[in-house]
């Protein structure tokens, strides 16, 4: 059984001039120990996706369609008090501000400490214990006088090791990494991204992987979404989506990325810009930008097919 | 382009920050001044035409390198020349003033909010008196052009674009008073891939057309590598590899440089086919305010031994790069 199935969900936000769709017939799933890559540009709805997962929509964001299966249950539709007892315990969250996602008056070990607490069944003694582990398992040097010490102690990439000790600590099956490694440089964002690969094999922990960096993902994902304006445009195995990619705008989105094993006279460059969703054109989002476009591409909205190696939401390979 | 005439040179500049706590505190807590060495005796020199990038992570001085080249910040130390004359007497001089520009990182910060798009890019051309009346908005919507947008965008405020195209106003404003140099800080970090793309070409075709000089500011190396002819890897304040690109990526000497070419994830590891193979770099980069001592980078060099612990390494050629490396300069464990 899959740990996560996310099918057709659909995100709206009400609004005076009418209901925007920022997330459209969104579907994938995560199998145990799987390390799904989302992918997108800025707007994409990659953020959006995990928030609705964890049931952390920002009102007036509403859940419009579709369900989200956790283990076979359904977890879209359960109540408040319900669904806090799932994060956490069974949902494990990473965000990309290490220094927003800890409590700055708590020391590290408090904060490790009352997470698990909540979530096992531990006398304060074990928990402590547990957390020094939990330090020294992310690599945290001289856990044990370290655990005292607040998060403004630490520097950015200790500090996200932390929150990283934080997601996993109460043993969920699931991790949400919402861009990791983003705010940290490349010496150390290499550091955490072996450390992420790490634990979640150790453990056989299903990831969501969402970063907009190309290289971190074919680094650390099994599979990747390639997501735009709201839908999943390409979903496939890692090797086959960055090597031979379907979609056009994936094949675009590879194509602008510098690379460093080869030096290329110009970067392939998708003119214009995503389409806001209050202006999504008819047909497949992609179309007015698309260098392959035809009749059908403007009319008729595409849904994922087979597409060569992957799957891809795209009428050319109808 | 067979012109080979250096247009910036730094000789050796240092630049210090004073970080000092207030004097009473200090006194009370009977500390002395405390100085940031940012830049730390710092040479390259960029020819006309061409791209010199400098790579390093948060806190190597790369942007301070930047600011110092467009007279920004003064140096402390050491020397900057702009066509043979010292920068800070160039500088008096609004018609040498003029053929030096600066892209910064953040498009949202570094366009005035409350400006239409027509009068920032003006700014330079009525600043520097370049163009009078009617000719500046002819000018504007040229460079306008030029940059890929349409003159009629010359309207709209700051607001009304994307990140990508901001970047693109920043670039036309950088352009509007027809520099010769330009400092890039950063110019695509804040913005996604694709439209990165897009501005990277942007900036070479411009350089083509114009022949205009370029130093590149980036902790990105394959950004980096697109761009550059010559590439200087900076850390901790010096720089520590320094030569033509392609040599450099080809067969890169100083131990940081080869550890950060390792640490980076590339699109090229997808599906463990990995044409390099990974190593992260342990350990985290020093204070600046407290550098280790020798070689700043030997708490983490697998390569180090007691002299890198003693001996500030000088900068000794290999082919056609500098390094600043005790075990290169030794034939150690290359």
């Amino acid at each position: 059984m899959n740990v996560l199935d996310v099918e057709n969900l659909t995100v709206e936000f009400p609004t005076r001039r009418g209901v925007l769709r920022a997330l459209d017939h969104v579907s994938f799933s995560i199998a145990p120990g799987e390390v799904l890559g989302v992918v997108g540009e800025s707007g994409a709805g990659k953020s959006l996706t995990g928030a609705a997962i964890i049931g952390l929509l920002e009102p007036p964001g509403r859940i419009g369609g579709g369900q989200v299966l956790l283990q076979g249950h359904r977890i879209d539709d359960l109540p408040y008090e319900k669904m806090r007892r799932i994060r956490g315990k069974q949902i494990g969250a990473i965000f990309q501000d290490p220094l927003t996602t800890l409590n700055p008056l708590y020391s590290v070990g408090r904060q490790l400490i009352e997470t698990m607490q909540t979530h096992l069944p531990l006398s304060n003694a074990d928990a402590r214990l547990r957390a020094v582990r939990w330090l020294e398992d992310v690599g945290i040097p001289a856990a044990k006088q370290r655990i005292d010490a607040y998060p403004h102690e630490f520097s950015g990439g200790m500090r996200q090791r932390v929150v990283i000790a934080l997601a996993l600590c109460a043993e969920p099956r699931l991790v949400i990494a919402d861009e990791p490694t983003t705010a940290l440089d490349v010496s150390i964002q290499a550091q955490v991204i072996a450390l992420l690969r790490r634990l979640t094999q150790e453990r056989g922990l299903s990831v969501m992987l969402i970063t907009h960096d190309m290289g971190v993902i074919a680094e650390a994902a099994d599979r990747i979404a390639v997501m735009y304006a709201g839908r999943v445009v390409e979903i496939g195995g890692v090797a086959e989506v960055v090597r031979h990619p379907s979609h056009p705008y994936t094949v675009g989105l590879m194509g602008s990325i510098p690379v460093l094993d080869a030096r290329v006279e110009r970067l392939r460059q998708i003119e214009g810009a995503m389409p806001r969703l209050n202006a999504m054109p008819p047909g497949c989002p992609f179309n007015p930008r698309c260098p392959r476009t035809f009749d059908r591409c403007r009319d008729e909205r595409p849904e994922l097919m087979p597409a060569r190696q992957t799957a891809a939401a795209c009428w050319l390979y109808a | 382009m067979t012109e080979t005439r250096t247009i910036l040179e730094a000789i050796e500049v240092t630049r210090t920050f004073d970080v000092s706590r207030p004097w009473l505190q200090r006194t009370l807590a009977g500390e002395g001044r405390r100085v940031l060495r940012a830049v730390d005796a710092v040479s390259f020199a960029v020819t006309l035409g061409r791209t010199l990038s400098l790579v390093g992570e948060s806190g190597c001085g790369k942007s301070t390198v930047g600011r110092l080249a467009v007279g920004l910040y003064a140096p402390s130390g050491g020397e900057i020349r702009f066509e043979g004359q010292n920068l800070s007497a160039a500088r008096a001089q609004p018609a040498l003033r003029r053929r030096t520009n600066m892209i910064f990182q953040d498009p949202y910060a570094s366009l005035n909010p409350r400006w239409r798009v027509s009068d920032i890019v003006a700014e330079p051309i009525r600043a520097f008196r370049l163009l009078k009346g009617r000719d500046v908005q002819d000018r504007v919507g040229q460079l306008l052009t030029q940059v890929g947008l349409s003159p009629r965008d010359g309207e709209k405020y700051p607001h009304e674009f994307s990140g990508g195209q901001r970047q693109r106003v920043s670039i036309a404003r950088a352009l509007s008073s027809e520099p010769e140099f330009l400092v890039c800080d950063e110019p695509t970090s804040a913005l996604d891939v694709s439209v990165q793309a897009q501005i990277l070409n942007l900036m070479r075709d411009l350089q083509e057309r114009m022949q205009i000089t370029y130093l590149f500011i980036s902790h990105n190396l394959a950004v980096v590598r697109h761009m550059s002819n010559l590439l200087g890897v900076m850390y901790l304040g010096r720089i520590v590899e320094y030569g033509p690109g392609e040599s450099i990526f080809g067969n890169p000497r100083h131990p940081y440089t080869r550890l950060l070419l390792d640490a980076i994830p590339d699109i090229g590891m997808a599906g463990g086919t990995n044409s390099r193979a990974r190593a992260p770099i342990g350990g985290e980069v020093p204070s600046p305010i407290s550098p280790p001592s020798g070689c700043t980078f030997h708490p983490r060099c697998p390569l180090a031994n007691a002299r890198c612990r003693a001996e500030v390494p000088r900068h000794t050629l290999d082919g056609d790069v500098l390094a600043a490396c005790h075990a290169v300069e030794e034939g150690r464990g290359a």
